[in-house]
């Protein structure tokens, strides 16, 4: 798509100040629901989102189950008051998608195996977007899964490389997107690279697109320790505390 | 309390050895490394790593004695919960009445809470529950609350300590289950102490000191007489 807005000026800098390859700042805090089993909001610029995880519990209704391993069924809920206009609250196509490959992204790493004919149910509700928001969902789920103590592999961090007036650009937000030439939203495994997530929009070329996924991976390493440090700084908060107490 | 070395909190993924320690509870094994699979802390023993976790879902062992409410009642079983993945049923075979079929609502009733015992648990995850066992049976009033199943340790105390001092102090008759269901009967005043002070283990379980802590709690919080009648 043509458009007269500079994305990248001469100095390298984007709308937002940002370079082609920083991350947008980012906040992560885990048990922050007291109802739910485990729990994370995450904010990523202008995106705020919730993750909550319930389970694992019985699998209802029973044909869903798995005699061999647990299902896990995410929900990507996205508010009406999240975006500019209004949005038609309820499951649309595009939210059924994103709840569907959230899901299996989550599943590659669960131990599922530990509890079959089990359902582990993760939501995860958008509550201001501003590009990017399926990433943000993923990175914030895994958060909330480890928080309620699910065995797992790993975290699975998540970010989007995309293209704007001919430049690759790390985590678009809102214009860049609307106004780019693509998308990529990724998700790894970072102890071992695995992809889990990777959908495309829009046109890069092979070389491209090589160094995207290079941007993309580099990326979630940073995110993946922004994770860890969230759930660390969960509970050794609580022992400092204690400590001053004493 | 004794001497432990300091805590360790590891989140799923971290490196726990790559020195030939062997696999414990909440680990797994990934080119002959040991990683955690879950939030909680790391604990070396007898040459196996184990993670302790921090929250979770309580996963029945065999032989667990847990606290569960009835939930539904069929022509031949009760449905318990006991905050299991799955539900737990309690065939009438496993109780110490004798039951005619379908008169299973004569015994208990939706809503009634009960001790009873991990029968089995098999490797479908299949749950069984007993109450043909030495101390099963229903409990009659008190007050149910919930803790974390990982804390149930803690709010026992070595060799039964915590709990036993919660007991004298508030004069209550208090069952805690493995499942982190705890039963509390007694003087309405003393039982929300004895709550209170039960949670307060469940938030501060990580701590050192923690059997002071909740002895001074409930020295302030119950009323002046009982403090008499417990020094006598």
């Amino acid at each position: 798509m043509d458009s007269d807005i500079v994305m990248v000026d001469d100095k390298g800098k984007r709308l937002d100040g940002r370079t082609a390859d920083e991350l947008r700042p980012m906040k992560i805090e885990a048990g922050v629901l007291s109802n739910a089993d485990g729990s994370a909001y995450l904010e990523i610029g202008k995106n705020k989102v919730l993750a909550a995880v319930y389970g694992p519990r019985e699998c209802h209704p029973r044909h869903l189950q798995n005699p061999t391993r647990a299902i896990v069924q995410c929900k990507y809920n996205m508010q009406s008051y999240s975006v500019g206009d209004r949005k038609r609250p309820g499951p649309d196509r595009r939210s059924v998608e994103i709840s569907k490959i959230i899901s299996e992204a989550l599943e590659a790493v669960i131990q599922v195996e530990l509890f079959p004919r089990a359902s582990i149910d993760v939501y995860i509700e958008i509550l201001q977007a501003n590009a990017g928001t399926r990433c943000a969902g993923l990175t914030a789920a895994s958060v909330a899964l480890a928080d309620a103590g699910i065995p797992m592999r790993d975290l699975v961090p998540s970010v989007a490389v995309g293209k704007a007036n001919g430049h690759l650009l790390l985590d678009l937000n809102k214009e860049e997107d609307n106004y780019g030439e693509a998308d990529l939203p990724l998700a790894i495994v970072p102890k071992t690279n695995e992809v889990v997530l990777l959908q495309m929009d829009g046109h890069m070329t092979r070389e491209e697109f090589g160094t995207a996924m290079e941007m993309g991976v580099k990326a979630c390493h940073e995110i993946y320790e922004m994770q860890k440090d969230a759930l660390r700084r969960r509970y050794s908060t609580e022992a400092d505390e204690q400590e001053v107490e004493e | 309390m004794n001497a432990r070395p300091k805590r360790e909190v590891v989140v799923p993924g971290d490196l726990l050895d790559d020195k030939g320690l062997r696999p414990g509870s909440g680990t797994y094994v990934l080119d002959g490394k040991v990683y955690s699979s879950l939030l909680g802390v790391k604990n070396i023993r007898s040459n196996y790593v184990n993670v302790i976790p921090l929250s979770g879902r309580y996963l029945p062992q065999t032989a667990d004695t847990v606290v569960g409410k009835i939930i539904d009642i069929g022509p031949s079983n009760w449905l318990v919960d006991i905050n299991a993945p799955y539900p737990a049923p309690l065939h009438v075979n496993e109780v110490p009445w004798r039951v005619e079929f379908g008169d299973t609502a004569r015994f208990l009733r939706v809503g009634d809470v009960i001790m009873a015992k991990i029968l089995m648990m098999d490797e479908t995850n299949k749950i069984q529950v007993t109450m043909n066992d030495s101390g099963m049976r229903k409990l009659q009033g008190g007050h149910v609350i919930e803790i974390s199943y990982s804390k149930v340790p803690r709010v026992i105390g070595k060799g039964g300590s915590m709990i036993q001092m919660i007991k004298s102090m508030t004069d209550c008759r208090i069952f805690v289950g493995q499942n982190g269901v705890i039963w509390i009967e007694g003087e309405l005043e003393n039982v929300l102490v004895a709550a209170k002070a039960i949670q307060m283990i469940d938030e501060e379980a990580q701590s050192s000191n923690l059997t002071e802590r909740v002895k001074e709690y409930m020295e302030k919080a119950l009323p002046a007489s009982e403090q008499a009648d417990i020094q006598e």
